[in-house]
C-alpha cells in the first residue's frame, strides 16, 4: 500500500521536473498515432462495406453500326436485362450518358466536345456480397451478347488501399511501441537520479527499518503525481488536435472520402493512452528503486 | 526461533554476537579484522581506541548497513547473513542508531524526523505524533516541534537524533560519537539520558574519543586498535 506521506524531498529533485513536459509530448504523440490508426481503420470499414458487393459495367459504344447511339442504348438495355435476370443482382441501373458525362467534367471539361468521344456507358451493378456470383461470372454472363464488355468490381484497388492502411496502422503500432519504450527509459534515467540525489535520504530511511516497498512507494507517489500532470496536458492536447482533424474533415464533401469518425474502439484506445502511461511510470519508478534497493546490504 | 521483531529471546541469550568477523569496503584491505564479542541484553559498553581504528565500521555493522566479508554476526538470535532481506527491516527497527553527523532529514520538522521510525513501521498517525511530542519534550525541545534541523543547534540536533533513536524503543542503542559536537555539560546530560534508557533494559554502545566520559561514567569497554578488538571483555569493572 502507498503512504500517504512523502518523506523525501522530491520538490528539490531538478532531474524530475522536466518530466510533466516529456510525458504530456510522449502521450499526445501517443494519441495522435493511435487517432490517426482508428480514423482510417474505420474509414477502411467504410470503403470495405461500401464496395462489397458492387460493379460497374462498361458497355462499349457500338462504334460501327448504322446507328451508332440507338445501338448502343439497345446494347445497354440488353445488358440491363441480363443482369437482372442473375438470381444474386440486387440491381442493377444503367448510368445515363449525360450522368457519365458529367463524372467526366474534371477531366475533360464541359462542352460539346464530349459528346464526340467514343465513352463507355456505365451500369452499376449491387449484388449480394454473400452471394457466390462475382465479376468473373457477370462477365461471363454478359459476354456472349455484349462484344468487349468490361466488368470492374474495385478489387485491385480496394486491395491497395486497404493494404496502404494496414501499413499505416502498423507504422502507428510501431510508433506507439517506441513511444513507450522511450517513456520507460525516460522513467528508469529519472528514478535512478533521484535515487542518487536523495541517496542519504533513502540511506536513513533504509536504517530506521523502512521496508524497500516503502521507499519504491514514495517514488511511485511521486512518479505518478508528476506523470499524472504530464498525462493530462497531452491528453487535452490530443483532443484538441483530434477535434480540429474532424473540423477539418466535416469540409466540403470529397470524392470516397468518408467521414473522420474514431469508432468506439478508437475512443476506447485513445483512452487507453493516458491510462498506459500512468501505469508505465508508476511500475517503473517502483521496479526501478526495488531493483537498486536490492544492491544495498 | 524467534522472529526479528519478536522480544521472545532468552534474556540471557546476547543481543548481538560477533564471530571472527572481518570487514573490508570493496576491495580494499580489512578494516575489521578477528572481531568476536557478545552483548548481553542490558549492556552498556563504550567503543574506543583512536581515529581509523574501526569504531564506526564496526557500528555500521551492528546496524546492517554493511556486510561483512567473513566471520558471522548474530542479532537477536539470527545469523545475518542468512536472514530473508524482507527480515531485515524488522531488526532495524530493534537498533536505534545516533549518527555522528545526526543525518537528521533537513527538510522535514524537528517532530517528522522523530517520527519517521515509526511512520515508516506503519503506525497511525495519532499516534506518532503523540509519542514524538513526548520523546522532544523528554530531551527538552517541546517548544522546538516544528523547528527545521537547519534552525537548532549543534546540541539540539544531536537531541533530536536520540528522540529519533529511541522512538521505536529499541533493544540496542548504537551512538557514533553523541558528544562530538556538544560542549561538556550538554556531553554529561546526554550520558545521563543513555543511562536512562539502559536502566530502562536497553543494550547501549557508545563510540567515543571522549576519555573524560569513559572515566566519568564507567561502564565496560570494547577497545579497537588497528581494526582488531584488542580489549573484548570488562576492564574497567560497574558502573560507579
Amino acid at each position: 500500500m502507498l503512504s500517504a506521506r512523502v518523506d523525501l524531498p522530491f520538490r528539490r529533485d531538478q532531474a524530475s521536473r522536466f518530466l510533466p513536459w516529456l510525458i504530456a509530448l510522449m502521450v499526445y504523440l501517443a494519441a495522435l498515432a493511435v487517432a490517426v490508426s482508428a480514423i482510417l481503420g474505420s474509414a477502411a470499414q467504410t470503403w470495405r462495406n461500401d464496395l462489397s458487393g458492387n460493379m460497374t459495367v462498361e458497355i462499349p459504344p457500338a462504334l460501327h453500326a448504322p446507328d451508332a447511339a440507338e445501338a448502343t442504348e439497345a446494347r445497354v438495355a440488353r445488358a440491363v436485362e441480363i443482369l437482372r435476370a442473375m438470381p444474386d443482382v440486387r440491381s442493377a441501373e444503367a448510368i445515363a450518358a449525360a450522368e457519365g458525362l458529367r463524372l467526366l467534367e474534371p477531366w475533360i471539361g464541359a462542352g460539346d466536345i464530349a459528346f464526340d468521344l467514343p465513352l463507355p456507358r456505365l451500369i452499376d451493378l449491387q449484388i449480394d456480397p454473400r452471394a457466390a456470383s462475382d465479376a468473373e461470372s457477370v462477365h461471363a454472363a454478359l459476354e456472349g451478347e455484349i462484344p468487349d464488355v468490361r466488368v470492374d468490381d474495385h478489387g485491385l484497388w480496394v486491395e491497395r488501399l486497404l493494404a496502404l492502411i494496414r501499413s499505416i496502422e502498423a507504422v502507428a503500432l510501431a510508433v506507439v511501441l517506441l513511444i513507450g519504450a522511450a517513456g520507460i527509459l525516460s522513467m528508469v534515467f529519472v528514478t535512478r537520479t533521484g535515487l542518487a540525489v536523495h541517496h542519504d535520504v533513502v540511506e536513513v530511511l533504509h536504517l530506521v527499518g523502512a521496508r524497500d516497498r516503502y521507499i519504491a512507494g514514495q517514488f511511485q507517489r511521486h512518479a505518478l503525481n508528476q506523470a499524472t500532470r504530464g498525462t493530462l496536458a497531452g491528453t487535452l492536447l490530443a483532443l484538441a488536435t483530434i477535434g480540429g482533424l474532424f473540423l477539418v474533415g466535416a469540409g466540403p464533401d470529397l470524392p470516397l472520402m468518408p467521414t473522420l469518425r474514431l469508432g468506439l474502439g478508437g475512443w476506447a484506445a485513445l483512452a487507453a493512452v493516458p491510462a498506459t502511461a500512468l501505469a508505465i511510470a508508476a511500475l517503473t519508478a517502483r521496479m526501478t528503486v526495488l531493483r537498486a534497493l536490492r544492491r544495498m546490504p | 526461533m524467534t522472529t526479528p521483531h519478536g522480544n521472545e529471546m532468552d534474556s540471557t541469550e546476547p543481543v548481538v554476537r560477533f564471530e571472527n568477523v572481518g570487514m573490508r569496503y570493496g576491495a580494499g584491505t580489512e578494516v575489521l579484522s578477528d572481531i568476536s564479542f557478545d552483548l548481553e541484553p542490558g549492556a552498556f559498553r563504550f567503543l574506543v581506541g583512536p581515529s581509523g581504528a574501526g569504531k564506526s565500521s564496526l557500528l555500521r555493522l551492528m546496524y546492517l548497513a554493511q556486510r561483512p566479508s567473513r566471520g558471522l554476526i548474530t542479532l537477536f538470535g539470527h545469523d545475518t547473513a542468512t536472514l530473508p532481506r524482507t527480515e531485515m527491516p524488522l531488526l532495524r527497527r530493534r537498533v536505534g542508531v545516533v549518527f555522528q553527523d545526526f543525518r537528521l532529514l533537513d527538510h522535514l520538522s524537528a517532530l517528522d524526523n522523530v517520527a519517521l521510525p515509526l511512520r515508516v513501521a506503519g503506525v497511525s498517525e495519532s499516534q506518532v505524533r503523540a509519542h514524538a511530542s513526548e520523546l522532544l519534550e523528554w530531551v527538552g525541545l517541546a517548544d522546538h516541534l516544528d523547528a527545521r534541523p537547519e534552525v537548532l543547534s549543534g546540541g539540539e540536533q544531536q537531541r533530536v537524533a536520540i528522540a529519533r533513536a529511541v522512538i521505536n524503543r529499541p533493544n540496542v542503542l548504537l551512538a557514533d560519537e553523541p558528544t562530538g559536537n556538544v560542549d561538556d555539560r550538554i556531553a554529561v546530560r546526554l550520558m545521563y539520558l543513555f543511562e536512562e534508557l539502559n536502566k530502562l533494559g536497553t543494550t547501549v554502545v557508545i563510540a567515543t574519543h571522549n576519555q573524560s566520559l569513559v572515566s566519568r561514567f564507567r561502564h565496560d569497554i570494547l577497545m579497537l586498535q588497528d581494526g582488531r578488538l584488542i580489549v573484548p571483555g570488562r576492564t574497567r569493572g560497574t558502573a560507579a
